[in-house]
């Protein structure tokens, strides 16, 4: 077991575990996000953003979070140099024609900058003025005083060049997961003939109801 | 001759593994549709000779698709445009009159290249001395119905046992890993009993050696499978990622 993390098969587990953990994660994401089309002037999504903040979520959880991100991305770069490696210098002067591989697969870490960049517009606008700086206002619900995050939210997406960077981020993680989701169970070595499949499926229109979610919410802040 | 064809060949030609390597192009006039690939070769190699020219090594042994041997990379395909066949089962009848055609060697770190399109394939030989048979003292030839195996397990036994060793897997990846290579091998001696005995063994050397010799991880990009001329699927990688896993959890 000890230097199981030093092989490929150890190293590919560590991307399927911190990949699943973040699939779960975007779950509950885009469940609270949901929550911005209630037209209750954004009392339930408050609610939800200021029980997201609590300290046994905000310290508790909120690292592991962070740990997932930067597992998942950090052994996305050490593999993909090591796969460029063992591919070698010199490439194939007529190309690769093999059909019935899917781009997203060959393209993995491309689409990992996509949602890198994605998530590092968020830090700044989301979590910075409402975990560090404190920046954003407050509004009471209910008697307790808690941040505007709503207000916050249709602020950013008032912007129409940010719902484009919104739906260009979304469309890049429905790919991502595409292949993510499928190769994550394979990896665990949870998949045959008959399995793979239906994982295929699953992940397709996870990948799919989850980017096309994001995007839905997005222009629906835009217009409303 | 309405089916003789004319080609252009740009053929990679590297006097050894030191040299930098470079195409050069060939004309061949009149070549049967019904000569194989390897036979175009052998007609391009009488030529060269005829001309005083030094033939182009390539690897090539039973032709008839069961021995590996052959190993040509073929207009952005290794084994070229067939499916499901080796370079010496592809037929000349797959190209078209005028056609030019590339035919470049196998290209990874852990295949290099020995001269024009033959590659060192060792590895995968050091792979299977790794831990790719049983130990066991099978005795006599046994009644085949002494020891029963279901026949789902007896067929995909057989259906990874099928690999040939060829190396177009390899050839084809994006990340020139070895996997489905080392996961049919693992794979077929872990489906039938007289291999289960030292399968987690088994999966952790062979993939131990496979990682120390520099081939890529392993991205389920599923290329592998689509180029493989014996069809091995690649529900033999999540066999092997189930073994080596628990094998090792269980250290």
């Amino acid at each position: 077991m000890s230097n199981l993390f030093c092989s490929s098969i150890g190293r590919k587990l560590l991307m399927s575990l911190s990949g699943l953990f973040l699939i779960i994660f975007l779950i509950v994401h885009l469940s609270i996000n949901l929550l911005l089309l209630i037209p209750d002037g954004g009392e339930s999504f408050n609610l939800a953003a200021n029980f997201m903040a609590l300290p046994a979520i905000k310290f508790g959880l909120q690292p592991v979070l962070a740990l997932g991100f930067i597992v998942h991305i950090a052994y996305g770069a050490i593999l993909t140099l090591q796969n460029n490696k063992a591919r070698g210098n010199s490439k194939y002067a007529s190309g690769n024609k093999t059909k019935e591989v899917m781009w997203a697969s060959k393209n993995m870490f491309v689409l990992g900058i996509t949602i890198f960049a994605f998530l590092a517009v968020h830090l700044v606008d989301y979590w910075i003025p409402l975990q560090i700086t404190h920046a954003a206002e407050s509004v009471t619900i209910g008697g307790t005083e808690m941040h505007n995050t709503y207000a916050l939210v249709k602020a950013n997406l008032q912007n129409p060049i940010k719902v484009g960077l919104y739906i260009i981020g979304s469309l890049g993680l429905a790919v991502h997961l595409t292949h993510g989701f499928w190769s994550a169970f394979q990896t665990l070595g949870a998949s045959n003939g008959i399995w793979r499949r239906r994982w295929t499926v699953a992940g397709t229109v996870f990948a799919w109801v989850v980017g096309l979610g994001f995007c839905v919410i997005a222009v629906a802040m835009l217009l409303s | 001759m309405d089916n003789n064809i004319s080609l252009t060949l740009k053929v990679w030609r590297q006097n050894d593994a030191q040299d930098k390597g470079r195409f050069e192009t060939y004309k061949l006039e009149a070549v049967s549709t019904d000569s194989s690939f390897l036979e175009m070769m052998d007609i391009l190699n009488e030529q060269l000779i005829g001309e005083g020219k030094e033939p182009v090594a390539f690897d090539h042994d039973c032709r008839e698709g069961i021995c590996g041997m052959c190993s040509l990379y073929i207009n952005g395909r290794p084994h070229g445009p067939d499916d499901d066949v080796t370079t010496c089962q592809l037929h000349m009848r797959k190209f078209k009159d005028g056609e030019t055609i590339t035919i470049e060697p196998w290209r990874s770190a852990g295949f290099p290249v020995i001269k024009d399109l033959i590659v060192n394939r060792s590895a995968f030989d050091q792979i299977i001395a790794a831990g790719g048979y049983t130990s066991v003292s099978t005795g006599g030839v046994p009644d085949a119905n002494a020891l029963p195996i279901p026949k789902p397990d007896a067929d995909e036994a057989m259906d990874a046992a099928s690999c040939i060793g060829c190396g177009a897997c390899v050839a084809t990846c994006k990340n020139g890993s070895a996997m489905l290579f080392v996961s049919a091998k693992v794979s077929h001696l872990a489906l039938l009993p007289q291999g289960k005995v030292e399968a987690a063994r088994r999966a952790k050397a062979m993939v131990g050696k496979m990682d120390e010799l520099g081939f890529g991880n392993c991205t389920n990009t599923g290329a592998c499978e689509v180029e493989c001329p014996k069809g091995i699927s690649i529900s033999n990688i999540a066999r092997l990622n189930r073994e080596y896993l628990s094998a090792k959890l269980q250290d």
